[in-house]
């Protein structure tokens, strides 16, 4: 169980990178759903033995993470016709390399964070990394739509740190936590949708009406 | 029981409004509405005069900080409602259904947010009032408006979602300590037994998490937009209440903070950004010439005060709590008449608005009295409230503090006079008509008017003893 659980987080930190480094949106919803049954999958595999409430936490997490918000991002992407993320704020080579920093500086952290013996070694630096990197895509991308996936990322990132205090945080705060998300990007999709329609592009670049 | 019904009234009344095929079309049910408002506010009211346990194993009661934020709440969304009866008159919404069901969600949430004792119970109602409120900010359905939904959307996401980091790095500081995890009073109860790291971490987390639906600055960015563009009535309600809420979400960490021995930590922190808002909101209020963007930098200034006099200590939490009271009634006011202005003559800007006072004569003078209530002038509540902090900036030995928050406060009072004064006085354009003002549209803020100058003049007994007694929570003391 304990291998099982270090080589899902591994691949997590491999979605990651695969989001930071794609071009495709379309791409990039399929790392993002990659990483949402990757974060179901985690709950079951760290529960010293199969509990009602590491199932449905792991079944929830795969339903709105993996199935439902890809497909809805997806549906987007159809309807919005926008294939690419042309030009980002910083290049695609340059985000990789920050990707890389980051998941140095996640383990630098986390070595030095007073944790309790009994953590899985990888999850709190895994989750740092994912964090830095949701951030990263959420500045440094100009669709508006993969400012909702790096949004999703940090999401995640948190999740991840969350698991390290599963007893301590009940089942029905965790699904309050997964609605509230859940209702967070289908609502971000719909004004999504609607900058595409107002401004025939999803780059959020163009919203600056307003300013000081 | 009432804790919770206070909760699932809104948010049934919500579901039923979104689900039910009755509901569809423009047409908004007022009635319903004003129903549960009423329900509410009896509710909430009943709670002042008998106290009620503690619900859901510990998990919700009505502590005095929570008590103060949800009457606030609970009033100021009574007031809106009867507001809405006037605006729906002059305009309608694409959706009935999107307005009072945002609406009723957001009730629901700040109910949860008031009452949830468990810290990530607070946050799932936290991030529901944001969620809530963005549809109606996007009402609409322009470009100026999409673009204020989007920003408002994506910063306070991220910055909600740095305070659940937060609420879990809490938790770990609470690992090995005895208690129920994340249970505010078990948390206070061991305070001085948390891992002192973890809980500087989260008490930082928390406060930039909450702090951004605050709009504490460099936080506030999506403020001037979201209020801008919103409907007034809602930008009324998230400048009043949401607001409150936010800063309920950063006054429950400061309890833990503070009980845990840790305030020589915490206060110069929270001095830092109550010290930096009052600032941007004094460089940006000068030279505005959008009224709604005028109250939406005093609303970052104002926050600004609030988390100041929770920094100071002593009387100035004290003084924090009175102004949270102040500030919830008086912005509920000012954006409500400025919406009047937005209703009469289509844009509350310097163009093309001058003499108000003669087209618009009741809602003009609310505007302008409103101005001197909100700068802190006497004998409304804000100058009570805002003399609280002084003192308390006083008493602690900080006398530069003192000098630079009324430097600041002359500067925005200034700023915001300038604009004000502008399109109330003066000659109207040639050919404007007076307009008739709906008293639908001027009730609700003439009566939280009178709330604010009587807590100027007079503060009844039951609501000082429930302020002291959360200063005392907050570490500090009455006056």
């Amino acid at each position: 169980m304990h291998n099982a659980a270090q080589l899902v987080l591994l691949l997590i930190v491999l979605s990651d990178l695969a989001v930071l480094g794609t071009t495709r949106l379309t791409s990039c919803i399929r790392g993002l759903a990659a990483q949402g049954v990757l974060l179901g999958l985690l709950p079951l595999l760290l529960a010293p033995q199969l509990s009602v409430h590491a199932v449905s936490l792991g079944l929830g997490t795969v339903v709105v993470k993996a199935v439902v918000l890809p497909w809805f991002l997806a549906r987007a992407i159809r309807e919005a016709a926008v294939r690419r993320e042309i030009e980002p704020l910083v290049g695609f080579i340059a985000s990789l390399l920050l990707g890389a920093l980051a998941i140095a500086l996640a383990f630098a952290i986390a070595s030095r964070l007073p944790l309790p013996a009994t953590q899985q070694s990888l999850l709190v630096p895994v989750s740092l990394a994912t964090l830095m990197i949701g951030f990263l895509v959420l500045t440094t991308r100009r669709k508006a739509l993969m400012q909702v996936v790096g949004y999703l990322i940090l999401e995640n990132g948190i999740y991840l740190f969350g698991l390290t205090q599963t007893e301590s945080v009940p089942f029905l705060i965790e699904l309050g936590v997964l609605l509230d998300v859940f209702v967070g990007v289908f609502i971000m999709g719909i004004v999504v949708f609607h900058i595409n329609r107002e401004f025939d592009s999803l780059d959020s670049t163009r919203l600056t009406e307003l300013s000081d | 029981m009432r804790l919770l019904a206070i909760c699932a009234l809104p948010l049934l009344a919500a579901l039923a409004v979104l689900g039910f095929p009755v509901f569809r079309g423009r047409r908004v049910p007022v009635g319903l509405l004003a129903v549960i408002a009423l329900a509410h506010l009896f509710l909430v009211a009943t709670l002042w005069a008998v106290p009620e346990p503690a619900a859901l194993g510990g998990w919700m009661a009505a502590d005095p900080l929570g008590l103060t934020v949800l009457t606030l709440t609970s009033v100021l969304f009574l007031v809106t409602v009867t507001y809405t009866v006037g605006y729906l008159r002059r305009e309608k919404p694409r959706s009935g259904r999107v307005f009072a069901g945002g609406l009723l969600a957001f009730l629901s949430a700040a109910s949860v947010v008031s009452l949830a004792q468990h810290l990530a119970m607070l946050w799932v109602g936290m991030e529901a009032t944001t969620l809530s409120v963005a549809p109606l900010v996007f009402l609409r359905r322009d470009r100026r408006s999409l673009e204020a939904t989007w920003k408002y959307l994506v910063i306070s996401s991220v910055g909600i979602a740095l305070a659940l980091l937060g609420t879990f790095f809490l938790a770990s500081a609470q690992v090995d300590v005895p208690g129920r995890p994340l249970v505010l009073s078990d948390l206070l109860e061991h305070a001085r037994e948390l891992h002192p790291a973890w809980l500087r971490v989260a008490f930082l987390f928390l406060l930039v998490g909450f702090g951004t639906k605050m709009g504490l600055a460099p936080m506030h960015t999506w403020k001037p937009d979201t209020y801008g563009e919103a409907p007034s009535l809602v930008s009324g309600l998230m400048a009043g209440a949401l607001t409150s809420c936010a800063f309920l979400g950063v006054a429950r960490v400061t309890e833990v903070v503070m009980a845990a021995g840790l305030g020589a930590f915490a206060q110069p922190v929270l001095i830092g950004f109550g010290l930096l808002s009052l600032a941007v909101a004094a460089v940006f209020i000068i030279g505005q010439s959008d009224v709604k963007r005028l109250l939406a930098y005093s609303s970052v200034e104002h926050m600004g005060l609030l988390v100041l006099g929770l920094g100071l200590g002593g009387v100035g939490a004290y003084g924090s709590m009175l102004h949270l009271v102040n500030n919830g009634l008086s912005k509920g006011w000012v954006f409500l008449v400025t919406g009047n202005i937005v209703l009469a003559t289509g844009s509350a800007t310097a163009a093309g608005n001058r003499g108000l006072i003669r087209t618009l004569p009741v809602s003009a003078a609310l505007l302008v009295l409103g101005l001197f209530a909100v700068t802190g002038s006497p004998p409304f509540g804000l100058f009570m409230s805002e003399f609280t902090i002084l003192r308390a900036a006083i008493t602690a030995g900080h006398p530069w503090i003192a000098v630079a928050m009324l430097l600041m406060l002359a500067i925005i009072f200034v700023g915001m006079a300038a604009l004000v004064l502008g399109i109330a006085l003066g000659e109207p354009e040639p050919g404007t008509a007076p307009v008739r003002e709906s008293p639908w549209l001027v009730t609700g803020p003439v009566a939280l008017a009178a709330a604010v100058l009587m807590l100027g003049v007079y503060i009844p007994g039951p609501l000082h003893d429930v302020l002291a007694r959360a200063a005392v929570a907050l570490g500090g003391n009455a006056p």
